[in-house]
């Protein structure tokens, strides 16, 4: 067992925005007990002697609560490289000074689409404005920049579009990360599933753009896995390299573990270190003991670590069988029926869409 | 030089000279991590552990440093590293923007 180099500390679930391709879990209601200061100054502390060195502070909308200076200055404190991960949405320039001065490393923002009226109707209320003002913002304090748009039908083609804005910002990175189906995204999948031409034609756009701006932006395109031969590779392994506190205290190995069948472990009863050791939670897919065949005698069993076990679980109920994306999986006709819907014909505008809400109730 | 070398799918552009002094760039930084007993680089979404020599290149690139005396204090410390070496390390480092210089 490696010690783990990454904390997804998810510090609330409460967002301005209503994205339908969130991954935040449905039952949003269930996290509304959310740890307090002094619970996270802990979380924080037994994850840097666990060994963690980065903590990506994300929700929601993690400027929703109002320690989060605190927060930063606490992971900062303990060496912890600090990532925030945000809508922008409460990033005033003020808060961002204080972000700024308490240590923070990098600010990940997000944008919907790379014009307001587009932008806006698919986060749900006005903020590709404000997006970009804060965009600004954090190039002028001197900031990292990685501007993230999550790709699904209603935008992909507006990826040149959305390229143009991050270079305009002055963006360091530009992640363009076509849609994983979890939470409410899974939900509106069938709305949000590209065809393959749209991934064709963008993929076409982004290999043109890396070229053009090689030495000036990183631009890090995530593939839609149900158009892949192989599927993801999991976190780098089950429990291996990451794992994720929700806002309650549940630890996960990544977020989207939230609706499998395993024990509950939570900080606010055990130490992180006993949970990442020993907890079922952490210890039930981690190498490759679990493996059924196809997996247990591939030669990419190291490679991609079977997949996704959530993915697995939320299209066969079962999370211990090949992720249904790879194309030697013996399920992989669920993943093949959905892409053929997706390139049925019909727009995914007529096929209906649920926004995850803003707050938790 | 380094397991973990930056990859270089993208050719390579430019080399460093001799004058260049290297700076780790903003969003990348060098740290020693005591679980580990390593000295790791940390960038927003991955981390890099480099071998012994390699931590002390980035160590050095510290934006007084020019790439010549880095070179000198690299073949100083270790025989075995030539300096040919160095430079195609820094270079790549540049490539990646992990590393900037500023020249003179």
């Amino acid at each position: 067992m490696d010690s783990p180099l990454g904390l997804l500390a998810e510090l609330t679930y409460r967002c301005p925005l209503g994205c339908a391709y969130c991954s935040n879990p449905l039952n949003l209601a269930d996290y509304q007990d959310e740890l307090n200061t002094e619970q996270w100054r802990r979380v924080l502390a037994e994850a840097s002697d666990l060994g963690v060195l980065q903590c990506h502070l994300s929700g929601g909308e993690p400027l929703l609560r109002r320690d989060l200076v605190e927060i930063v200055a606490d992971a900062n404190d303990l060496g912890l490289y600090t990532n925030l991960v945000t809508s922008a949405l409460g990033l005033s320039r003020s808060r961002a000074e204080q972000l700024r001065t308490a240590g923070l490393d990098h600010v990940q923002i997000s944008i919907q689409s790379d014009e307001p009226a587009g932008s806006d109707r698919i986060a749900g209320t006005p903020s590709f404005q404000r997006k970009v003002e804060a965009m600004g913002v954090v190039k002028e304090l001197g900031w990292p920049l990685t501007v993230n748009v999550v790709l699904h039908r209603h935008n992909i083609d507006r990826v040149a579009g959305v390229l143009e804005l991050a270079e305009s910002v002055g963006a360091d990175r530009v992640e363009l990360a076509n849609t994983q189906y979890y939470g409410w995204a899974w939900r509106n999948r069938a709305a949000l599933l590209p065809s393959r031409a749209q991934l064709e034609t963008a993929e076409v756009v982004v290999r043109a753009a890396r070229e053009r701006l090689r030495n000036r932006m990183d631009i890090i395109y995530v593939v839609s896995d149900y158009y892949g031969r192989y599927p993801k590779p999991c976190m780098g392994g089950w429990a291996s390299r990451q794992l994720t506190v929700t806002p309650n205290g549940d630890v996960l190995p990544c977020p989207a573990a939230q609706p499998l069948p395993l024990p509950r472990a939570s900080v606010r009863v055990d130490s992180l270190e006993r949970i990442w050791a020993d907890s079922p939670v952490m210890t039930a897919f981690r190498g490759t003991d679990w493996m059924p065949e196809p997996c247990r005698s591939c030669r990419r069993r190291e490679v991609d670590f079977g997949g996704c076990r959530c993915q697995a679980f939320q299209l066969t109920g079962d999370a211990a069988r090949t992720d249904p994306a790879c194309h030697l999986s013996p399920d992989h006709e669920l993943v093949v029926r959905a892409v053929e819907a997706a390139n049925s014909g019909s727009t995914g505008g007529d096929r209906p869409m649920s926004p995850r809400p803003h707050r938790v109730r | 030089m380094d397991p973990a070398q930056p990859n270089t799918r993208t050719p390579l552009s430019v080399g460093v000279r001799g004058s260049d002094r290297p700076l780790l760039a903003r969003h990348v930084r060098l740290t020693f991590c005591r679980t580990r007993r390593r000295r790791i680089l940390m960038r927003p979404e991955t981390v890099m552990v480099p071998n012994g020599s390699g931590a002390d290149i980035l160590e050095l690139c510290d934006g007084r440093h020019t790439v010549d005396q880095i070179v000198a204090e690299l073949g100083a410390r270790y025989r075995t590293v030539p300096a040919d070496e160095v430079r195609r390390y820094l270079t790549r480092l540049v490539d990646r923007r992990w590393v900037e210089v500023t020249d003179g």
